[in-house]
């Protein structure tokens, strides 16, 4: 006879407990320090690890049913996308420069992130900690995951998609994005909270994926769009997991702060440099564009990161040192950038082109105060070579700084007709920088930075400054993969392509 | 604080003269002229004469600008980072100077086709 037995269930709160608090228990054979040695070098005083509030009270269970339906949506968009030949309903092939570049320099860096967070959820020693750890290393390889494949799709028609994973080793522009994720991921577990969870999270993914996914979704890429939302609703958890830190480190002990503080100052300083792929992305690269990077900073930067810093200054933390500065770039950046990604073509896996009239009213008209007093001159200027038949390419290769690895494009804080010359000397030794806040960083921990692994200079000790075997180390097809826009194949076999599933020809 | 670190932390510089094959970096930028995006970065042996760096790579590099047959190349003041500075032109990079790395930068007052009109 069947026994009608009542199903027991845990109410939510036991559940949490027993899924996260239970597992940690008190170690009996070896004491705590030599189980995580890594939670006091730094210099941050933790006195209750159990004060670390989980954000979302998320317990894995839960959260492997989230992610296993999102993965499910995504993959049905994506095969709908490559099977309905999505790739023909993007504005024009120019905007798959701004994904290339993503590709290259941004989804590594996912995968960097999950690395890093798996380290951490190790080495921090509270289970609150760990279990967001744990849960924020998955959503990271996922994302890259993620990424790739939405993008694998432009791969089977397009060039420049090949090779990522050696550009994102070998190329000049993605080093900048890797020196971040490399810098963050030598650092002890609360830097890395601080350069990813806030740094990467905050100051990165607002002005990286709303503009970008926006940009996706006005140029007609769906498949990117499709795994910007796959990959959103993980952030904002992310994002408060990494206030929950800063919190965390603040209220623990008082002289955390000063250590707190220094990270933020340099880590937003790194973030903000990585952003000026993104200013440029947003300003010369999608054929639609959604606003200017002005605009973009205007409310993701100033609103948003000035409401968080309004936040933590009951804790006496200031805005990050770098701030004003930051903000007499925004006028610059994306110019400065372009022109030398435009210069500097033969040596990306990238296309570029000669911004048009139109293209140009649009920026003077975005930035009235700076494009055409001092950038349109340059394009006039540019535009004359290509139209004499000497197209502008510089061969002298460039200078890069030191810490953030960007060739040093940008200008004086107060002096847009002035390139910012920054340099010292440590152990005999010189070193360049573009800017104040990437020699203080550099200054502050110069061993760290001394090793860099800088591109350029690499090119002549490796080797021997041959661009021909640079080109073949780093799979990059000379007039293939890189040059104008203008004339490659990408633009012929878009344009042939779309005219054939357009018309009756 | 050279590094935060668990142990003693012991760094090698990457970019030392020794490794590259008996020359060495000379970055050189001409001011107020940015139709150029970076400093150039050129690499010689240091006992090429001063004159073959200005006649050889530079004038090569700088032939895009509207102003480079203009310059007068005797006048051309020179700072070394960041410091004014006189080259002398049929001595060798290192005996005038110029370590591994070093930065100059070329002023030339009056010559500035692209600039903005203060």
């Amino acid at each position: 006879m069947d026994m009608k037995v009542d199903k027991k269930k845990l109410n939510l709160k036991d559940k949490y407990k027993l899924l996260t608090r239970d597992l940690g228990w008190e170690p009996s054979y070896h004491s705590k320090d030599e189980i995580y040695p890594y939670v006091k070098y730094e210099g941050l005083k933790v006195h209750d690890w159990d004060k670390w509030e989980d954000p979302f009270r998320l317990t894995m269970d839960a959260y492997w049913k989230y992610q296993a339906e999102k993965e499910r949506k995504f993959y049905a968009i994506i095969d709908a996308h490559t099977q309905n030949n999505g790739h023909l309903n993007i504005t024009d092939a120019r905007y798959l420069t701004a994904l290339k570049i993503f590709l290259q320099a941004i989804s590594p860096g996912e995968y960097a992130a999950h690395r890093g967070f798996a380290r951490v959820g190790r080495e921090f020693a509270g289970v609150g900690t760990q279990v967001a750890c744990q849960m924020q290393a998955i959503d990271e390889i996922r994302h890259a995951q993620t990424q790739i494949h939405a993008m694998s799709n432009y791969n089977r028609y397009y060039n420049g998609f090949h090779a990522f994973a050696d550009a994102r080793d070998r190329i000049w522009y993605t080093s900048v994005a890797r020196s971040f994720f490399d810098d963050a991921m030598a650092a002890g577990p609360f830097e890395f909270m601080i350069a990813i969870g806030f740094s990467f999270e905050y100051v990165l993914t607002n002005l990286l994926f709303v503009p970008f996914m926006s940009g996706a979704a006005y140029n007609g890429d769906m498949a990117t769009v499709t795994f910007g939302f796959s990959a959103q609703s993980d952030e904002a958890r992310h994002m408060t997991l990494g206030l929950e830190c800063i919190k965390f480190m603040l209220e623990q002990d008082p002289d955390n702060l000063p250590i707190v503080q220094e990270w933020i100052d340099k880590w937003f300083w790194r973030g903000f440099r990585v952003l000026g792929l993104v200013s440029t992305m947003m300003d010369y690269m999608l054929p639609k564009r959604v606003m200017s990077w002005r605009e973009a900073w205007e409310i993701y930067g100033v609103e948003n990161g000035g409401a968080l810093f309004r936040d933590l200054a009951r804790y006496g933390i200031r805005p990050p040192k770098g701030w004003d500065d930051a903000e007499k770039a925004i006028d610059h950046m994306s110019h400065q950038l372009m022109l030398g990604l435009y210069q500097w073509s033969f040596g990306t896996a990238f296309h570029s082109w000669i911004p048009s009239d139109e293209d140009m009213d649009w920026l003077s008209a975005k930035y009235p105060a700076t494009f055409d007093k001092h950038y349109r001159p340059r394009w006039n200027h540019i535009k004359k070579l290509a139209a004499a038949g000497t197209p502008y390419k510089n061969f002298g290769l460039a200078k890069l700084c030191q810490c953030c690895q960007l060739p040093i494009v940008f200008t004086e804080p107060d002096d847009p007709t002035m390139l910012c010359n920054r340099e010292t000397t440590y152990k005999g030794e010189k070193y360049h920088f573009c800017s104040d806040g990437c020699r203080d960083v550099f200054e502050r921990e110069p061993e760290k930075y001394i090793q860099a692994w800088l591109p350029m200079p690499a090119l002549f000790q490796e080797q021997q400054g041959d661009i021909g075997a640079w080109m073949a180390w780093v799979s990059l097809g000379d007039g293939v993969d890189n040059g104008d826009y203008a004339g490659s194949a990408d633009q012929r076999n878009f344009q042939q392509w779309r005219g054939l599933a357009t018309s009756n020809q | 604080m050279p590094v935060t670190a668990i142990k003693e932390y012991v760094a090698v510089p990457r970019d030392q003269v020794a490794n590259f094959h008996g020359k060495q970096l000379v970055y050189v930028s001409w001011d107020r002229h940015l139709l150029f995006a970076a400093p150039f970065l050129i690499c010689l042996p240091p006992e090429t004469p001063f004159r073959e760096l200005v006649e050889g790579p530079l004038k090569a590099l700088v032939s895009p600008d509207p102003d480079a047959a203009a310059i007068d190349w005797q006048r051309v003041e020179w700072l070394k980072s960041n410091q004014p500075w006189t080259p002398d032109f049929d001595a060798s990079l290192a005996a005038n100077g110029i370590g591994h790395k070093d930065q100059l930068r070329m002023c030339t007052a009056g010559l500035n086709s692209l600039a903005p009109a203060a």
